[in-house]
């Protein structure tokens, strides 16, 4: 992505393209000559490791949502009895936490959109040589701890901070205040895994050759129109592997809904993280776990159905 | 008749001049996306912004979030409560351990993926994708619930730096996978068998073509698995045990209060970050110079 200063941003950008284009006729597997037991020996050890600590996990933890208490001190132990009522006694008791979830997470994945959308745009069409830098700032901010960064946005939107000044004095804010409502929850969010939704776009929009937006634009094609029917579709994996990746994590999450929530903002992952270490109530919160799973898998293949991208890896 | 009503003088009177206002509006509607993007900029910078500002604030009450006097005591102490030390001490031999064990595994299993055919293929890419697709929540507590299954007699799993580890390796291999395939993927395979054609061996081949072409893909692999590992509360949360990393430090603190000590750690860790970041794009930039 680095070039000499003189080439323009066009000519890299094609440069960039013809190289990757065009490998020849070479395809995977064909590029040296080993033997058929090859690939199975680099395999072992990571899927083996994956296979062990994330598969058999699973399966443990959907054996534990099935079992009940021995008696009623929850340190005597469990035993496996197929006892499903956990489950329906997990969605009657946290169902509000669950919906909860999805509604900030959902929030949070449009907002970061919105935001990043443009920016990866800007980076891709207009960043020039400055790329890679405009880049390297994107990701940067994210270095600094996760939880320190939240903890800051205490800071920023405190009650006697500038930005509740602002927004009351236009009296924008129907609570008077940011922090300990859904507003800085969703904030905090949005802010938290804006990266995984900017890079998958940058990738989409940088593979888009910017000729096609100029051929739109002979053919008396509207800014606006060019962007519709040309831009937004050849952009559309980017979009869905970016909303994924926000999404999926914003629902799991509790950190921002802990720091800059009320006790009324309380997320699914705050209630699995205190049945399991705090009440340690195991079945519930096992039952609890692997109905967010179930749920987040479910949204992610009716959505990648209806986006029609299935082959996001 | 009709003709003499058009004033001749409005045909040929330039363009009015612009006021400066309408200067300023033209000058956003054409410069908009730009300002969007800085706006959105800012908005990524702020939080890292205050974070660095207040590493030295000296705080009036416990609570490190509202500005009181400029103050580099932080700065000069660091380890004043040595507990904070130990936690990054703690975090960043875990994190270095998972960098190297995940590097590894996740890296030969891009190789498999991008420069062989095997039976199993698409099930493999499930099997990466799927800890990815997975909330923390439920990778940590997974986790935990297998650890209490492991017991034998009167032995129990112990929670700990060992169980954290495991975890940490665990959901790093997908993104080193990731991260590597997309390298190796753009790479040209004709230059592995130019070096063929001229009598390299398979070994000298990987040794001094291949590796050399991917060693950026893993280098950034690594990274990035270095800040996850480091970074990571919610799946340590459920396996520590009785073991303090950073995160946990913070998270313990929050409620009565971060020392600015922990805005130094965090500062470090940016500026550390974004140095080495910057200094690999120069050196690229550079290598890429001379051979052209």
């Amino acid at each position: 992505m680095q070039v000499p200063a003189s080439a323009s941003a066009v000519d890299t950008y094609l440069a960039d393209t013809q190289m990757v284009d065009t490998p020849g006729p070479v395809s995977p597997g064909t590029g040296l000559p080993t033997k058929r037991s090859t690939p199975y020996w680099l395999l072992l050890p990571g899927m083996a490791w994956l296979a062990i600590f994330f598969v058999i996990p699973l399966v443990s933890l959907f054996s534990t949502s099935l079992q009940s208490p021995v008696s009623d001190n929850p340190d005597d132990g469990f035993y496996f009895n197929w006892d499903f009522a956990n489950y329906s006694e997990a969605l009657s008791r946290y169902g509000e936490q669950f919906l909860r979830s999805f509604v900030y997470a959902g929030i949070a994945t449009f907002l970061a959109l919105a935001i990043a959308y443009p920016l990866a745009y800007f980076i891709a069409f207009k960043g020039g040589r400055w790329k890679a830098l405009l880049l390297v700032l994107i990701v940067a901010p994210f270095f600094a701890s996760f939880l320190i960064r939240t903890y800051a946005w205490k800071t920023i939107l405190a009650d006697q901070g500038f930005v509740v000044e602002i927004l009351n004095a236009l009296s924008l804010l129907p609570q008077d205040r940011i922090l300990n409502t859904p507003l800085a929850v969703i904030t905090g969010i949005t802010y938290n895994f804006l990266p995984f939704m900017i890079l998958p776009l940058y990738a989409a929009l940088d593979k888009i050759d910017p000729r096609l937006a100029e051929a739109g634009a002979d053919l008396y094609a509207t800014p606006f129109t060019t962007f519709r029917k040309v831009i937004w579709p050849l952009s559309l994996p980017g979009v869905v592997a970016g909303t994924l990746l926000t999404f999926i994590p914003a629902a799991g999450d509790y950190i921002n809904a802990k720091l800059l929530g009320s006790t009324n903002d309380r997320m699914i992952g705050s209630v699995i993280d205190s049945q399991f270490i705090i009440v340690r109530d195991y079945p519930i919160a096992s039952a609890l776990s692997f109905l967010l799973m179930a749920a987040i898998l479910a949204l992610v293949f009716i959505y990648v159905r209806r986006a029609g991208t299935e082959d996001l890896l | 008749m009709a003709t003499s009503q058009i004033d001749p003088a409005l045909l040929e009177a330039p363009p009015a001049a612009e006021s400066g206002l309408q200067r300023g509006l033209r000058w956003i509607r054409e410069n908009s996306l730009a300002i969007y993007s800085g706006l959105a900029l800012i908005y990524m910078f702020l939080p890292v912004a205050i974070v660095v500002l207040f590493s030295f604030n000296s705080p009036a009450g416990r609570q490190n979030t509202q500005w009181n006097e400029f103050s580099l005591d932080a700065w000069r102490n660091i380890c004043k409560d040595p507990t904070i030390c130990q936690s990054v001490g703690v975090s960043v031999t875990i994190a270095l351990v998972a960098t190297l064990v995940g590097t590894i595994l996740g890296t030969m299993i891009a190789f498999a993926l991008v420069r062989h055919r095997f039976r199993g293929r698409s099930s493999t890419n499930l099997l990466i994708f799927l800890p990815m697709a997975t909330p923390e929540v439920v990778l940590g507590s997974a986790l935990l619930a297998l650890f209490l299954n492991m017991y034998w007699g009167d032995w129990q799993m112990p929670l700990g730096p060992w169980t954290i580890l495991i975890a940490h390796i665990m959901f790093v291999i997908s993104f080193v996978v990731v991260t590597v395939k997309a390298r190796l993927s753009g790479l040209d395979p004709r230059l592995e068998q130019a070096a063929m054609d001229l009598y390299a061996d398979e070994r000298a081949t990987f040794r001094y073509v291949t590796l050399p072409l991917v060693a950026p893909g893993i280098l950034g692999a690594a990274l990035l698995a270095f800040s996850l590992s480091f970074d990571d509360f919610i799946i340590t949360n459920f396996n520590s045990g009785s073991t303090v990393t950073f995160p946990m430090y913070i998270w313990g603190a929050a409620q009565r209060g971060i020392p600015p000590q922990v805005n130094v750690i965090a500062s470090i860790m940016f500026f550390g970050a974004l140095g080495i970041v910057i200094i690999g794009q120069i050196l690229s930039a550079r290598r890429k110079r001379t051979r052209t």
